[in-house]
């Protein structure tokens, strides 16, 4: 039996006999067609800013070479190295014990993990200095106990490198945890029957595994943090996306912000051709016939506690941080006899929004997904960067690039929920597509084959059987899109249709002037409305229990079992 | 089998949300074009039947009048002028809110509002070009305001208008006015300073070893732009570089807003900051009580008592300019401005109108003499505070 992490060479034979069907481009124009016409959609943003940046001529240059641009790049790189770093450090034990332990009330603690995603960053960060910041709660609670003056500066970068690893190490868990909990131990097998340690077997068979779902998760983090301007403006770190809004701001210069974002682009680029770079041609599905086993479960025994309580203070630090300082906030306003309204409308807007969007980006991601991971050349480039470009710049870049094309070209559309959801989609597709892309990634083209050579039609055998497959990807990618769309700001401020509130909005609005007890409510309602669905699919998803009897039969089912791959 | 249960029971539940998502919305739409159920974004099921009583305590908006049945209630003399309008507020809804309605139902104009970022909806206004929704924009701050002057974006407001306001609060192009005035002062922690610790002038603040660390500014914030801006145009641009690097050689903390200067003063995390007037009247509001914090006004002309003001202007490209100006007039009478002084604490600008007690009265701060339509070229400002290493 074997399994394959090597180079994929079974593809070229197929894609031989199929060029005649497929075209010069080499994949379906079924499939090029709409992933291609996604791509042009994702470069509204990017031919805006190319606009914007010419018009203001010798004007943005100087903008650009103006002050500290180097610096402030520098300053983003740093930050997003060190958070996708740390976040990388802190999921990995974290999958390992959720899936491959017999840690204690391990389905808890699984969607535990995930929860902080549901948290936004500007609601992270406000609570984090309100816990944490000179004369926060932890000081003036630590204050009469040991005298402590002076916590360690919360402002600058060890606020942002912190507030922002503990809110986006989910994006890694995730698709570290979809992955680990599938794993076919028969390769690790081997390698200790071969005489290799545990610690040998992990880093030399497991951990190579592992890369594409690190690669993935990365790179959402990665460029989260490169687009993020919530909290690194409000805990003072002087990020490149500072700049870009000070520019819009300060100067209303709207060629100066257009020039510098094309420079934000661009560092997109560098980090998007490092993760493919990293990710390199491999496959990872199963090259032979037979089932794959889930991986036998490590008894934790004396170290139980430790594990506990790992998974108990991160969840206390993520989880337990903003819902005591949001607790405190409604026990202020309640007794300084401030009536609380409940935002149903509100919440109703936010939901039903981010289930649009989320469906919407699903179905999109779906053509990119099998471009780029069956037809994997030159096209399936160029139609990827773009989307991840977008996804990466601020929101209010992208935010005044559909205003500007909107107001030109879509005017009956404009600012209605049509617009709103086409700006969500530009937004956050590329998370949809990196969910699909790893799930089509495990999923061999061999049962494909297999299921045409019985007869069906290419369409059935995607809805009968690939899909299925996918599943797992499909809802993965699916929450992903709808918990971001839900904690969206610029874009939902600029494009929804007039006065149509969402619970991020009242949030927003109601922070901006300092009323902390009315941003309290819809707070706690934005988190239990992002994480009750989360939290609910994760717990369907768990791995299903196999005491002792292994699993037979195909992959198929296998797959569908084990619920894989963020 | 059981996941696949599952997956059909999801499915059928997504779809249902689905449906219901597309719908409702959809229907709203079409009910909002004619006749507008609520027209104001802040209200839906949180109706409670008095608008203003508890206005101190409850900053939100909570009445929203039906528009069209409240106009023949309410007894203003004003005559309703009909028809719709749309206003895009750089002025938050948690502030303004309860204005909007009030003028909704004085005036019976369908106002629709779209709050944001006073900055950002004027770089969509300027995207938007000559398909501009916006009738009217309401913002933070005399700068924006200036911004789209300069680009011919506004029309100019009748003279009797303008001349309710002092010259020093308007566009001496007639092309915005100011609605209501923000002064700049320092807040101090009262535990730890008294008045007599301030210093005489701002510019006396670098330097003085006593202030090491202790003092607070938020470089990104717009009214500290306009301050900075207005001691460039006053004092040189060399006075206003020398300032700033001397406070951030005394170790000044940069915040982001003037929010959070106030609280790390109440906080003790820094003895005194330079803010707007009114966040600590609004923060001892909220908190219901006296908060060991005072604002210090400058009034003898220094620079540090700049007044700068949110402000209105009527868009070139709106469809709606009679409304408009009908909501201006009514932003400048004494029910509106009234409403400035007791829920926001600024201070109104039509004579006759007193401000809070609790601030310095108008009258008694001498401005510096500048043109606040000067303050408009934050460009060299950005530059400088770049400069000095600030942003």
């Amino acid at each position: 039996m074997t399994i394959g992490i090597g180079k994929a060479q079974t593809q070229t034979t197929q894609a031989r006999s199929r060029r005649l069907w497929y075209g010069r481009l080499g994949a379906p124009t079924l499939i090029v067609a709409p992933a291609g016409s996604l791509a042009a959609l994702s470069l509204i943003p990017l031919v805006y800013l190319l606009v914007r940046a010419l018009e203001g001529g010798e004007q943005t240059l100087a903008t650009l070479w103006r002050g500290r641009t180097l610096d402030l790049i520098q300053n983003t790189l740093v930050l997003t190295a060190a958070v996708t770093g740390c976040s990388a450090v802190l999921s990995l034990p974290l999958a390992w014990l959720t899936t491959r332990t017999d840690l204690p009330a391990r389905r808890l603690w699984s969607v535990v993990a995930a929860l902080p995603l549901a948290v936004p960053s500007y609601v992270a960060a406000f609570t984090a200095v309100a816990a944490f910041g000179p004369r926060g709660a932890l000081q003036q609670l630590l204050q009469p106990l040991f005298g402590l003056e002076r916590l360690p500066e919360i402002y600058g970068f060890t606020g942002a490198w912190l507030v922002l690893t503990l809110y986006t190490y989910p994006y890694l868990y995730l698709s570290l945890r979809g992955v680990m909990g599938s794993l076919d131990p028969a390769l690790e097998e081997a390698a200790r029957s071969l005489g290799h340690g545990p610690w040998s077997t992990f880093l030399r068979i497991t951990l190579p595994q592992l890369r594409p779902a690190m690669a993935s998760g990365a790179l959402l983090t990665a460029l989260y943090v490169v687009s993020d301007f919530g909290a690194v403006s409000l805990l003072n770190y002087d990020a490149f996306t500072r700049v870009i809004y000070n520019q819009y701001r300060l100067a209303f210069d709207r060629s100066g912000a257009a020039g510098l974002a094309l420079v934000l682009a661009t560092l997109t680029l560098v980090i998007v051709g490092a993760d493919r770079a990293w990710r390199g041609p491999h496959r990872y599905h199963r090259s032979s016939s037979g089932a794959s086993r889930p991986p036998q479960r490590v008894r934790l025994g004396r170290w139980t506690p430790v594990g506990l309580a790992y998974c108990g203070g991160l969840a206390l630090l993520t989880l337990g941080t903003p819902l005591a300082v949001i607790g405190y906030w409604v026990v202020q306003g309640l007794r300084s006899g401030n009536p609380f309204v409940l935002t149903w409308r509100a919440a109703w807007h936010s939901t039903s929004v981010s289930l649009l969007a989320a469906a919407l980006s699903v179905a999109a991601a779906f053509p990119i997904a099998v471009l780029l991971v069956r037809y994997s050349g030159w096209i399936s480039r160029l139609v990827e960067f773009p989307l991840w470009v977008s996804y990466a710049l601020p929101g209010i870049v992208t935010a005044l690039a559909l205003v500007s094309f909107g107001a030109r070209y879509l005017s009956p559309l404009y600012q209605t929920l049509a617009m709103l959801l086409l700006a969500y989609l530009i937004r956050f597709l590329p998370e949809a597509v990196g969910s699909l892309r790893a799930s089509l990634l495990q999923v061999s083209p061999h049962v494909e084959e297999a299921a045409r050579s019985l007869g069906h039609s290419p369409l059935r055998v995607w809805l009968r059987v690939t899909a299925p497959l996918l599943w797992p990807g499909i809802t993965s990618g699916g929450t992903l899109v709808f918990l971001t769309t839900m904690k969206e700001l610029p874009a939902t401020l600029l494009l929804s249709p007039i006065g149509y509130e969402t619970l991020a909005t009242k949030v927003w609005n109601a922070t901006r002037e300092l009323f902390w007890s009315d941003a309290a409510l819809p707070a706690f309602l934005l988190f239990l409305v992002a994480a009750l669905p989360m939290a609910i699919l994760l717990w369907r998803q768990q791995p299903t229990e196999w005491a002792g009897t292994p699993v037979s039969g195909d992959r198929e089912r296998q797959a569908r079992a084990t619920g894989s791959n963020w | 089998m059981q996941f696949q249960v599952n997956r059909r029971v999801f499915l059928r539940a997504v779809t249902a949300a689905l449906v219901a998502g597309t719908t409702f919305p959809l229907l709203q739409a079409c009910g909002g074009r004619a006749e507008s159920p609520t027209p104001t974004a802040a209200s839906g099921t949180e109706a409670s039947p008095e608008p203003t009583a508890t206005a101190v305590t409850t900053p939100m908006t909570h009445a929203p009048p039906s528009p069209t049945g409240a106009a023949t209630v309410t007894p203003v003399a004003r005559g309703t002028v009909g028809g719709s309008l749309t206003v895009y507020s750089g002025r938050s809804e948690s502030l303004i809110g309860p204005l909007m309605d009030q003028a909704r139902s004085a005036l019976g104009i369908d106002v629709r509002v779209r709050y944001g970022d006073t900055a950002e909806l004027a770089a969509a206004i300027l995207e938007e070009g000559g398909r501009s929704p916006a009738d009217l924009f309401f913002a933070q701050d005399a700068g924006a305001l200036g911004a789209l002057a300069r680009e011919g974006r506004f029309i100019e407001l009748d003279t009797e208008i303008l001349e309710r306001v002092e010259p020093r609060f308007r566009s001496p192009q007639g092309l915005w006015v100011g609605i209501s005035g923000r002064a700049r002062t320092v807040v101090y922690n009262t535990d730890q300073l008294t008045e007599s610790d301030i210093p005489a002038s701002i510019l006396d603040f670098p330097g003085d070893e006593r202030w090491r660390a202790k003092l607070g500014w938020a470089p990104t914030n717009g009214s500290f732009q306009a301050f900075v801006t207005a001691l460039r145009v006053l004092r040189g641009g060399d006075a206003a570089r020398s300032w700033l690097i001397g406070l951030k050689e005394l170790g000044t903390r940069a915040y982001e807003n003037n929010t959070a200067i106030v609280r790390a003063t109440i906080a003790g995390e820094i003895l005194a900051g330079f803010v707007n007037h009114y966040y600590l009247v609004r923060e001892e509001s909220q908190a219901g009580r006296d908060l060991p914090a005072a604002n210090y006004f400058y009034r003898n002309g220094d620079p540090g008592a700049l007044i700068n003001v949110a402000g209105v202007g009527i868009l070139a490209s709106g469809r709606n300019q009679e409304p408009a100006k009908a909501l201006v007039d009514y932003l400048l009478a004494p029910e509106a401005q009234q409403f400035f002084a007791e829920r926001t604490f600024e201070y109104p600008l039509i004579d006759g109108v007193p401000a809070s007690p609790k601030l310095l009265p108008l009258e008694e701060i001498q401005t510096p003499n500048i043109d606040l339509s000067d303050l408009d070229d934050l460009q060299g400002t950005l530059a400088l505070l770049q400069e000095v290493g600030l942003l």
